[in-house]
């Protein structure tokens, strides 16, 4: 703010005083001189927050008082939590007598470690702020600078997404490697046994007992099957029905509402699921002579999950229907055809590029699907075709392991990054074909 | 007017024999907008007809309303009675699909569907059931291709796609899929304007061939083309049909004043 308002009036200065002209107008700056102010600053800042609770941490240890403190394990880390949040004031009363004597450390150490941030970032902040202020002349050319540091900014932003995904892919693979250290690749993709023991010793881990095949089975026959037998004509059809027979009225009000299916949040579609879908199939199922029959079941989720998917497919079919040239749908009509024989043998021909994409992308949403399956397939690993029994998907499985009793470093646990770590790459590589055809199929039209 | 060998002595085509198409006050609005007013004219086989006039004077829907391509305009509407063969097409008890079957049409830009050549020219006997076996569907395409003058150049590669084609040659595919369904009329709407004089010039070559079986009506910009191709043309000027009579007649001795100002370029 100061910089800001002492680098207009010295531009103002300038313009009155040498009767020169300006490179830039006053206030670009002023904005120069903010930003070296600020930016420096807070990158400073943000560096020193990440730091510095180490340095609190270390400080403490050196304190006499952490020599009694077990060597390791929970005793020693819980002791050090406790005395932090005492000493940040999150926490008020003191348990441990071991963390009692740590509080006054502590929060020493805090006092001291944040006086000095905030001291060094107040001058760094000015210091550049005057290194900016320095610079300023006449034919300082101001306003391509900010110009350039706005552009920074913005890309920084652009870039947070791409960073994350990239934490996320490491942290996975990371992950990964450890539980592949324990569980041989080859039981863990082909095996046809899941029946990991959270509990047991991980220095036992019986390889055999982590085969994901009927993860990836379940995974597949209910969100790329069941789900797809549901979503692809329904959605095709009222894809068809919206572009080609529907009057404009009409549509405008149904596509819409459409889209908004595709934004009920997926824990409601679960409670359908399971509370109405499922004991209404067993029901049906037991009627008729299916003793097998499981109150959760397959295809119940499949099928809740085809409607929730229904939107997706509706959607992009429709606009790749949409982008054919009228030309075609004229020469089919020119020729004779029926408005039926038109769509079925010259528009969707024509659209399968773009209806096959929305297909896979819809495929790769089913797939990672988790709280439907949460709620209605159930938890047991079967490797069987059979719809009617209880079955269980890969996102299912990392939520109850994740979740589960085990240790952080217990391969149970680590097998919910291999199962993400699966789930990731297959997701990526149909998202990846999809857009592939989508952007070829666009091509070809214009 | 509704004598057609009258008709045919007033404007002057004794010899043409009873008219294809006998078109009667017709009239198209979109609308509250009317397009065409009142035309009334015969359209003779064997014979091209062309139609000339500046853009937005309604020739082009006209022709469409020849095989009632502009029901799939839902504002337009249709007043008057065109026959075919004696029968009135949006009247009788012809249906949509029947008609345009008798009277197939050919597009300004060349519009193959994104399938192979075969299937192109065997798309429209397919939906009408015109040949029972697979080789008499053979023979169906090879006819048309042979009679759109395509056959020889694209014989070996009937499976490529017939959007791989090249304009001309995707317009003289999209002729040979029109005749495929063996109709009795072809409506062209400006079946030239998209392609470069060699392809413009094969096209005419092959109107020229055409006409001594069907009945066709063109559309087009070119004035020239008009008089290459045409036996009889048609005038139309704001809606309304303003002379028509032999092409000869028309390019040198045109009777109305505002059809002499279109040929000599007055205007337009």
């Amino acid at each position: 703010m100061v910089g800001w308002l002492a680098a207009r009036s010295r531009a103002w200065a300038f313009a009155s005083n040498d009767g020169a002209r300006l490179h830039s107008l006053p206030n670009y700056h002023g904005w120069y001189v903010a930003m070296w102010a600020f930016v420096p600053a807070v990158i400073f800042a943000l560096i020193w927050n990440a730091v510095s609770p180490n340095l609190v941490m270390q400080a403490v240890l050196s304190d006499p008082a952490a020599a009694k403190l077990p060597a390791f394990g929970i005793g020693r880390d819980s002791a050090l939590a406790e005395a932090m949040a005492v000493a940040s004031g999150h926490a008020q009363g003191v348990f441990n007598p071991l963390a009692r004597e740590l509080v006054e450390p502590a929060r020493n150490a805090m006092q001291f470690y944040s006086i000095i941030g905030l001291v060094v970032t107040v001058i760094i902040g000015f210091a550049a702020g005057v290194f900016a202020f320095t610079r300023l002349r006449p034919d300082f050319t101001a306003r391509t600078r900010v110009e350039r540091g706005v552009m920074l900014g913005l890309l920084v932003a652009s870039l947070v997404a791409i960073l994350t995904t990239f934490g996320i892919v490491a942290s996975l693979l990371f992950e990964t490697i450890r539980f592949f250290g324990m569980v041989n690749p080859i039981d863990f993709l082909f095996g046809t046994q899941w029946s990991p023991n959270p509990m047991g010793d991980p220095a036992f881990t019986n390889s055999e007992d982590y085969g994901a095949l009927p993860l990836f089975w379940g995974t597949i026959y209910i969100g790329a099957i069941i789900a797809m037998i549901v979503a692809i004509p329904l959605g095709l059809m009222s894809a068809v029905y919206l572009t080609q027979y529907a009057n404009p009225t009409f549509r405008k009000w149904m596509k819409p509402i459409l889209e908004i299916l595709a934004g009920v949040p997926t824990v409601v579609y679960g409670y359908f699921a399971a509370l109405t879908v499922a004991p209404f199939i067993r029901d049906v199922a037991r009627s008729v002579g299916i003793a097998s029959a499981s109150s959760e079941s397959a295809i119940a989720a499949g099928l809740v999950m085809g409607v929730m998917i229904i939107p997706f497919v509706s959607s992009m079919a429709d606009d790749s229907i949409a982008a054919v040239p009228s030309a075609m749908r004229d020469g089919s009509l020119a020729m004779g055809a029926t408005k039926s024989e038109t769509i079925r043998k010259v528009l969707i021909p024509a659209a399968l590029p773009g209806i096959v994409a929305g297909v896979m992308l819809a495929i790769s949403r089913a797939i990672g699907e988790t709280m439907i399956v949460v709620m209605a397939a159930g938890a047991a690993a079967n490797l069987t075709g059979n719809p009617f029994e209880s079955m269980t998907t890969v996102t299912y499985q990392i939520v109850a392991m994740l979740t589960g009793e085990g240790s952080f470093d217990h391969p149970a646990t680590l097998s919910a990054f291999a199962l993400g770590m699966v789930l990731f790459v297959v997701t990526l590589a149909l998202n990846f074909v999809a857009l592939r055809v989508v952007k070829r199929y666009r091509e070809a039209y214009e | 007017m509704n004598n057609p060998e009258l008709e045919g002595q007033v404007a002057g085509f004794s010899d043409a024999g009873p008219a294809k198409i006998s078109a009667n006050k017709v009239s198209v609005f979109y609308g509250e907008k009317k397009a065409i007013d009142e035309v009334s004219i015969d359209i003779h086989t064997k014979y091209v007809t062309a139609f000339i006039g500046p853009s937005g004077c309604g020739k082009s829907t006209f022709l469409r309303t020849l095989n009632r391509m502009n029901d799939t305009i839902p504002s337009a509407r249709v007043d008057g009675e065109i026959l075919l063969d004696g029968e009135d097409i949006y009247r009788s008890r012809m249906d949509v699909v029947q008609l345009r079957a008798r009277v197939g049409m050919v597009f300004q830009k060349p519009n193959p569907f994104p399938k192979s050549i075969y299937d192109n020219i065997a798309y429209g006997p397919k939906i009408h059931g015109l040949a029972e076996s697979k080789s008499e569907l053979d023979g169906i395409v090879e006819q048309s291709l042979q009679r759109a003058g395509l056959w020889e150049e694209v014989k070996d590669r009937l499976s490529d796609s017939g959007t791989a084609l090249s304009g001309g040659q995707q317009q003289r595919l999209c002729i040979a899929r029109a005749i495929a369904v063996d109709p009795e009329v072809i409506l062209m709407d400006e079946p030239c304007s998209a392609l470069d004089p060699i392809a413009t010039a094969r096209i005419e070559e092959l109107i020229d061939e055409l006409r001594g079986r069907y009945a066709i009506v063109i559309v087009t910009h070119s004035m020239q083309q008009a008089a290459r191709v045409s036996q009889r043309t048609a005038f139309f000027h704001l809606g309304n049909l303003v002379e028509y009579g032999r092409t000869s007649d028309i390019f040198t001795n045109p009777r109305e004043e505002r059809t002499k100002d279109y040929i000599t370029g007055r205007y337009g």
